[in-house]
C-alpha cells in the first residue's frame, strides 16, 4: 500500500525571542533580583542626571534673558541663552534690512511649505510644477523687491536661513536632472558625449567646493565682457549645482550599472526607443536603488551651502559669525549660538533622512513578496 | 519562395576578433513553421535566434525577416522588432511594474494604443496564458512558471508574426515546466511561426515541424522530429542525443 502524504498544518511562529522587548523582559525584569537591580539603577540614573552639569549648565543656572551682564556673571556656570534672544534676527536673516525682515520670513515659510507638500505622494501631480513656479516667483519677488512698492534689496544682503534653504533647494532641484543626463551620457555609445561627461565629472570631483565657489565668485567675472555681469548669487548657485551634479551623476551611474542587461533586451524586443527605455524601465529602477546614497548627497549639499560664507554671502553659519564677531559683549557666548543653529541644521537634516526611509519603503513595494 | 518568413543567407558572426560564433548559417523558415533548436552550450543556438530580432548584430551574410533585410539601419530594426516577439530564459519582466503594466507598456508607448484598449487586450492575453487573476501583482510576487507565462503574454500583446523562445523553461523548477510548455504548445496550435531553443525533447516531438541541431556555430543536422530522434544522420547528433536522453 502506498503511503499517504499527510501535510502538517501550519502553526504560528513561537513567541519572539529577539528584539528589544523580549531582551528587556529577559534581562532586566526577569526575576525579583534583576527587577530590583533595574529599579535601583534607574533611581541612581535619575539622581545623577539631576545633579549633572549639562542640566545645571543648560537649564538650572542658565540665563534666558537678553542681558549681557547677567550672562557675563553666569559665565562658566550657566548657559547664556540670552544671546539667541538678542541675536536671533541676525542669525536667521543675516544682513537683510531689519525693518524688511518680514519678507524673507514669509518667503522662507512659503518655500519650506512647498517642500513639505512636494514630499507627499498625493501631491505628485502636474500642478506641483506650477506650484513651484509660483512659489519661486513669490520668493524672489519678496526677497529682491523693486516691484509692488517693495524696497529693492541687493542679493549680497540676502542671508541666513532663507539663503541656506534657497541655495540647497535650488541646487538640488537643478543638479538632479543634470546628474541623470550626465550619468546617461557617461554610458552613451557616442564617444563625444561620453568624453564630455567624463571630463566634466572628473574635473569637478578633482577640486574642492571652496575653489569652485572662488572661481564662480572672483574669477568668472574677469572673463566676462566689459560692463556685463551676472549676479554673484546666481554664479554661486550655478557653482554649487555643477558641483553637486557631478557627484550625483556618479551615484546615478551606480544605479544604472546595477540594471541587468536582460531588462534592456526586453525593452528593445518590445520596440521601446532609447529614451522610452531609460524613462520607463531603467531610471525608475536605478533611482530606486540609490535612494539612500542620493539622500546622503542631498544632506551634504544642504550643509555644504555654509561654504558660501567665504565669498561673502552670509547664510546661516555665516550670519552667526556676522552676529557675534563684531560684538564684544556677546562674542563669548558663541557655543550657545552654535547650539542654536545646530538645532536648526539637525531639524532639516533629520527630516530629510526620515523622509528618505519613507521613500525607500515606497519604492520597495514591488520587491516585497 | 514567397512563404519564407525568415531567411538566413551565409550568416557569419564573431564575438570580438577570435570567437567565430555563427559559421555560414543558411536557414529558411516558412510561415507558420515551428522549429526547435538544440545543441550543447556555446553552440550558438541562442545567438542564432537573437539575430532574428537584432539583439545581436552579424558581420557577414544576410538575414531577411518578413521581407525586411536586417541591417544596422534603425528603421529596419524597428520594423523587424514590431513583427517578432521574444521570451527569455530569465523572463526579464520589469520588476517595478505590475503584471498588467508590464503588458500595456509597449502597446501604449510603441503602438500608441489608448490605455483602456491596451488594458483590455492585456487582460485577454493574460486569460490566454491562464493568469488573469494575478494582473495587479508585481512580477516578483509570482512563481517562476507564472512569471514566464506573463512574459509570453507580454510578447503576444504586440501581435507578433514570429515568436522566439530562448530556453523558456531552463530557469524553472521542474514542477513548473509543464504549465509553461502547455501555453507554448497551445500557441503552436494556433499557427504562430515559432523558433524555440530548448532541451525539452518531449516538447520538440510534440510540436516541432523541424528540429535543428547546432554545434560549434554550425547547423549540424536538421530534420523532422521523428527522423531526427529515431534516425539521426550524424555521429555528433547521436552522441548529443545519447547524453540528454540517456539519463
Amino acid at each position: 500500500m502506498a503511503d499517504t502524504f499527510l501535510a502538517i498544518t501550519p502553526r504560528p511562529a513561537p513567541v519572539k525571542t529577539e528584539g528589544f522587548v523580549p531582551w528587556v523582559r529577559r534581562n532586566l525584569v526577569g526575576d525579583w533580583k534583576s527587577g530590583l537591580t533595574t529599579l535601583f539603577l534607574i533611581a541612581l540614573g535619575v539622581v545623577v542626571l539631576q545633579r549633572a552639569t549639562p542640566r545645571e549648565w543648560g537649564v538650572a543656572r542658565a540665563v534666558f534673558a537678553a542681558d549681557a551682564d547677567a550672562c557675563q556673571a553666569a559665565r562658566g556656570i550657566g548657559a547664556c541663552w540670552g544671546v539667541i534672544a538678542e541675536k536671533w534676527r541676525i542669525i536667521i536673516f543675516g544682513r537683510y534690512p531689519y525693518e524688511q525682515q518680514w519678507r524673507p520670513e514669509v518667503a522662507t515659510i512659503l518655500m519650506v511649505a512647498a517642500l513639505v507638500v512636494s514630499c507627499a505622494r498625493w501631491f505628485w501631480k502636474p500642478w506641483l510644477a506650477l506650484l513651484w513656479v509660483v512659489v519661486l516667483a513669490i520668493f524672489f519677488t519678496l526677497m529682491g523687491g523693486g516691484v509692488l512698492d517693495l524696497e529693492p534689496v541687493r542679493t549680497d544682503l540676502w542671508g541666513g536661513l532663507p539663503l541656506t534653504v534657497m541655495l540647497a533647494t535650488l541646487s538640488i532641484f537643478l543638479a538632479f536632472p543634470l546628474a541623470v543626463l550626465v550619468a546617461l551620457g557617461r554610458r552613451s555609445n557616442l564617444p563625444a558625449i561620453r568624453t564630455v561627461c567624463v571630463v566634466y565629472i572628473e574635473l569637478i570631483r578633482g577640486v574642492p567646493l571652496i575653489s569652485v565657489l572662488f572661481m564662480a565668485s572672483f574669477m568668472f567675472p574677469l572673463f566676462m565682457p566689459q560692463g556685463m555681469s551676472i549676479d554673484v548669487l546666481v554664479r554661486v548657485l550655478v557653482g554649487i549645482t555643477l558641483f553637486a551634479a557631478a557627484y550625483m551623476a556618479e551615484i546615478v551611474r551606480g544605479g544604472l550599472q546595477a540594471i541587468p542587461k536582460g531588462q534592456l533586451e526586453a525593452a528593445a524586443t518590445l520596440g521601446l526607443t532609447y529614451w522610452q527605455t531609460q524613462r520607463k524601465i531603467v531610471l525608475p529602477q536605478a533611482l530606486a536603488m540609490v535612494v539612500p546614497s542620493m539622500m546622503n548627497n542631498f544632506i551634504s549639499i544642504f550643509k555644504d551651502t555654509s561654504l558660501v560664507t567665504i565669498v561673502s554671502l552670509y547664510e546661516l553659519t555665516g550670519a552667526l559669525s556676522l552676529a557675534l564677531n563684531s560684538d564684544v559683549e556677546w562674542r563669548p557666548f558663541k557655543i550657545e549660538a552654535y547650539l542654536f543653529i545646530t538645532a536648526i541644521y539637525f531639524t532639516f537634516c533629520f527630516a530629510m533622512s526620515r523622509y528618505s526611509l519613507w521613500v525607500e519603503m515606497q519604492v520597495g513595494v514591488s520587491r516585497t513578496r | 519562395m514567397s512563404d519564407a518568413i525568415i531567411e538566413f543567407d551565409k550568416v557569419n558572426k564573431w564575438y570580438g576578433d577570435a570567437f567565430h560564433v555563427l559559421r555560414d548559417i543558411d536557414l529558411m523558415v516558412t510561415r507558420g513553421e515551428r522549429i526547435v533548436i538544440c545543441g550543447p552550450s556555446g553552440s550558438g543556438k541562442s545567438t542564432l535566434i537573437r539575430c532574428v530580432n537584432a539583439l545581436e548584430e552579424y558581420q557577414e551574410g544576410r538575414i531577411t525577416v518578413d521581407g525586411v533585410v536586417l541591417t544596422d539601419d534603425v528603421k529596419a530594426v524597428e520594423a523587424v522588432r514590431r513583427k517578432v516577439g521574444m521570451v527569455f530564459q530569465q523572463f526579464n519582466l520589469f520588476p517595478h511594474l505590475t503584471v498588467l503594466e508590464n503588458l500595456t507598456l509597449a502597446p501604449m508607448w510603441v503602438a500608441h494604443a489608448p490605455k483602456k484598449e491596451a488594458e483590455e487586450r492585456a487582460m485577454q492575453q493574460l486569460e490566454r496564458v491562464r493568469i488573469s487573476e494575478q494582473a495587479a501583482k508585481f512580477p516578483l510576487q509570482l512563481s517562476g512558471g507564472q512569471q514566464q507565462r506573463v512574459a509570453i503574454a507580454r510578447a503576444l500583446c504586440l501581435t507578433p508574426k514570429i515568436m522566439l523562445f530562448d530556453e523558456p523553461t531552463s530557469a524553472l523548477d521542474p514542477e513548473m515546466i509543464k504549465e509553461v510548455l502547455d501555453v507554448i504548445v497551445e500557441l503552436a496550435g494556433q499557427g504562430m511561426t515559432m523558433l524555440c531553443v530548448t532541451h525539452e525533447m518531449g516538447f520538440a516531438k510534440a510540436v516541432a515541424d523541424r528540429v535543428i541541431f547546432m554545434d560549434q556555430g554550425q547547423i549540424v543536422e536538421q530534420n523532422s522530429p521523428r527522423e531526427f530522434f529515431d534516425n539521426p544522420k550524424s555521429e555528433r547528433t547521436r552522441e548529443f542525443l545519447a547524453k540528454i536522453i540517456g539519463h
